[in-house]
């Protein structure tokens, strides 16, 4: 008696594909044929494919919920004793489900297009919703014929295998789906880029439209990046909040390059140059995020060999990724020579070359991350050894690429657009020079010992910052639009993330220590008293809960829980760590072992700043919200017909350089 | 009722055992800091991207033990990482060393700053070439038309 339902989200899969070819074939043939019904057919298919992918996804989740574990991907990511919350969310637990939330977030950007692009030119929107519809339909084929969610398990077995436990936890609930907001979200820039090559308006209009969709995309990439983090400091227990897994890496590097875009747009759109290499980026921007889907979820990053035997999945994706970069530097190759427009030139020193060198940088940057991600991998398929990549190589590698990136931020907002003068720009960051210089030299032993790594970033992060105010204090005579105040507000938001970054990795401690109830271990200025542990029942798992007194001269500060959580569908315990959280700490506790009766092996860290992590990673992503909602890009697209003119900046010889 | 006994139990205890002071997880703390800072750089091999440090895996704890037990011999921590290393390859180092497979990884970031950054100055030189461009007749008109809306756009 196996109920039907899961047939009709494999006849929804189906049906949003045919509707994919369709928006891939017939607005991008109408539009070169100036054919307007065929145009629209466009908008129409990609509505009718998000009520598909909607239709498929509430069917998996209805699956989900009632346990119908005849469904092959239900029975793997889920079990009747998981609380529903967590069942839910196991719809993305694991790869088939994440390619249909992707899938899902892809039609819901796709819709988005069509409702926020009423006043762009028919054909343009036509071309960008083609280019999404055949994304779309090499996606929805590569779930359909090797990652199909609806897949079934008969006969039906009696109870699932339930959901990795690390991934029953809100930080793990949210980070997908931010995460795809960010990779999809690339997709339009990339859809908008292609779609201004095919027809050859190249010009900066294209750019500017790019540009919200853009960093929104960014923002939620960045968020998305943010939850991973968080999830891994508090849940995985040993306290660290970035470890260069080839994870973590792959939504790394489509962020990285993410960045770089957004400044390179700006460019674009203000000066009318660097066009192919905004093209370029907004391609290997969504090419990277195509990696990164993949990457996570595939299992090539857990083995080699494990991938290996079960080739298809491997060799569809790489012809997936093939067809999508190569067809995308086809059209790139066949139509820019064509299409060669000059933009604005600029001089060796201006705000034009300050940026391309942070691009190029950034793209360096992200080529690192690669190479250290994919070295392992390629090494071990051609059977020359295998070798391990982690944080030692790329805390040796990345910060020398990264520094000059980081000092340019103070650098680029205030040199000029076309020529900057050297001696004007050198007297404008004097001050701020010196109080970088100052807080290299002085700030660190406001913490603690001084040492050289530790000045630097800190050093830095005065840099960003009084460089930012100074840029502020030039602005701030006349009104300036928020996209300005919304760059203003990411940069400081770096300077925070580099500071919390600094002080936490350069005066940690922490104590591993063993206690009987009534026990107390002094660490960093607080005392931690044991007060024993007691039996806590979850709802699929039982815990061993520790009570932990911090006080600090006698006041009390908190009272820490941590715990060893046995789920009841695992054997291996698992360790949930307690911590207080505050401006200027965390104070972090983790259980360890039972040595006999009433004897604990206990783990305390002291972590200072840490939260200016989260801080300065909030402070960026409502930078990027706010200069998204500029209204300049509200009035930009009502008064376009005037801007043709303007929009293809051409300089007169004579009137400078 | 039991749980107030409990509570009172609880702070008689505690009030008994105030100010005495944990015994480290281990017995030389200092030693213990050296081993776990070369187990942080050392794989846990069957575990996914795991440090011996960090894995909570039986394989990782013997090892964390062989590395004390080296230790206390006196062994530096150069003679640990090279044991390791002899006994499981490569494999257990997460910085991988330098030799003639590894030679793209760790000349890799070099060369693709330089790339770069010769990508940059060819980039840079022709736009200072590009200055000397002639205009067409077309870009005169545009630039012409451009100038008369910007007059425009301001006499407004």
């Amino acid at each position: 008696m196996t109920n039907m339902i899961p047939e009709f989200g494999q006849l929804a899969l189906a049906l949003a594909f045919a509707l994919a070819l369709v928006q891939g074939i017939m607005p991008l043939a109408g539009a070169a044929r100036s054919n307007a019904a065929w145009m629209s057919v466009g908008r129409s298919a990609a509505h009718a494919q998000l009520l598909c992918l909607a239709i498929a996804f509430g069917v998996l989740t209805y699956s989900f919920v009632i346990s119908d574990f005849s469904v092959a991907y239900v029975a793997n990511n889920s079990n009747r004793s998981l609380p529903l919350a967590y069942r839910i969310a196991g719809v993305w637990g694991g790869h088939e489900g994440s390619l249909l939330l992707w899938m899902l977030i892809f039609a819901l950007w796709s819709a988005a297009v069509t409702l926020f692009s009423r006043r762009l030119p028919e054909d343009m929107v036509a071309r960008v919703l083609g280019v999404m519809g055949l994304v779309a339909a090499g996606f929805l084929a590569f779930m359909i014929f090797t990652s199909n969610p609806f897949n079934r398990l008969l006969p039906a077995p009696a109870d699932g295998r339930d959901l990795n436990p690390l991934l029953q936890d809100i930080g793990m609930v949210l980070h997908p789906p931010f995460l795809y907001m960010g990779y999809v979200g690339f997709s339009v820039a990339f859809a908008f880029s292609i779609a201004a090559l095919i027809s050859g308006r190249f010009d900066a209009a294209w750019a500017r439209w790019s540009r919200p969709w853009t960093t929104v995309a960014w923002v939620f990439l960045t968020l998305g990046n943010a939850a991973g983090s968080w999830w891994a400091y508090y849940e995985l227990g040993w306290g660290g909040w970035w470890f260069w897994d080839p994870v973590e890496n792959s939504s790394f590097m489509p962020w990285l390059l993410g960045t770089g875009l957004i400044h390179s747009l700006a460019v674009t759109e203000k000066r009318g140059t660097f066009r192919s290499w905004t093209v370029l980026l907004a391609i290997s921007t969504f090419a990277f995020s195509l990696l990164g889907t993949f990457l996570v979820r595939s299992g090539v990053l857990t083995s080699v060999h494990a991938f290996a035997s079960d080739p298809m999945r491997g060799v569809f994706m790489l012809a997936f990724l093939v067809a999508v970069v190569g067809g995308s530097l086809a059209v790139y190759a066949w139509r820019s020579p064509r299409i060669r427009v000059r933009g604005g030139t600029f001089s060796l020193l201006s705000r034009e070359s300050l940026l391309l060198t942070n691009n190029v940088l950034l793209a360096a940057a992200t080529g690192t991350v690669m190479l250290g991600t994919m070295y392992p991998l390629a090494l071990d398929a051609l059977g020359l050894g295998r070798v391990s990549v982690g944080s030692p190589y790329f805390d040796t590698v990345f910060l020398p690429v990264m520094a000059p990136v980081l000092f340019l931020i103070g650098v680029g907002p205030i040199a000029r657009w076309k020529r900057a003068h050297l001696p004007d720009l050198a007297s404008r960051l004097r001050w701020a020079f010196a109080v970088s210089l100052a807080a290299g030299l002085a700030l660190p032993f406001a913490f603690g010992d001084w040492s050289p790594l530790v000045a630097f970033g800190m050093a830095l992060a005065a840099w960003i910052v009084a460089t930012t105010a100074v840029s502020v204090w030039d602005r701030i005579r006349s009104p300036a639009p928020s996209a300005f105040y919304g760059m203003v507000l990411a940069h400081v938001g770096m300077a925070v993330l580099i500071l919390g970054i600094t002080v936490v990795r350069g005066y940690e401690t922490q104590k591993e220590v063993r206690m009987e109830a009534g026990d107390t271990v002094e660490l960093s200025g607080y005392v931690y008293r044991f007060d024993g542990v007691t039996q806590v029942q979850g709802a699929n798992y039982v815990a061993a809960q520790a009570t932990i007194e911090v006080t600090r001269s006698g006041k009390r500060v908190a009272t820490l829980y941590p715990s060893k959580r046995t789920y009841l569908s695992q054997q291996k315990p698992m360790t949930e760590a307690a911590i207080d959280a505050g401006i200027t700490r965390d104070l972090y506790a983790t259980l360890g072992d039972a040595l006999d009766a009433g004897t604990w092996l206990v783990r305390v860290q002291y972590k200072p700043f840490l939260n200016w992590i989260w801080a300065g990673i909030a402070l960026m992503a409502c930078g990027g919200l706010l200069a998204a909602g500029d209204r300049r890009y509200r009035l930009a697209v009502r008064s376009q017909r005037e801007e043709q003119a303007v929009m293809q900046p051409l300089e007169v010889r004579g009137q400078h350089g | 009722m039991a749980k107030a006994l409990f509570l009172a139990l609880l702070l008689l205890l505690s009030g008994s055992a105030l100010g005495k002071e944990a015994a480290p997880a281990v017995a030389d703390p200092q030693l213990e800091a050296r081993a776990m800072a070369i187990a942080g750089q050392l794989r846990c091999p069957v575990c996914q991207n795991q440090t011996i440090a960090e894995s909570d895996a039986d394989l990782a704890k013997d090892v964390r033990n062989l590395i004390r037990e080296q230790l206390r011999q006196g062994k530096t921590e150069e003679d640990i990482v090279g044991y390791m290393k002899a006994r499981y390859g490569d494999f257990i180092l997460w910085r991988p060393p330098f030799k003639s497979t590894t030679l793209l990884l760790w000349l890799g970031p070099l060369l693709l700053l330089a790339v770069a950054l010769i990508g940059l100055f060819y980039r840079l030189a022709r736009e200072r070439k590009a200055g000397e461009v002639e205009l067409s007749e077309a870009d005169h008109a545009r630039a012409a038309l451009l100038l008369e809306s910007r007059t425009e756009a301001e006499g407004r």
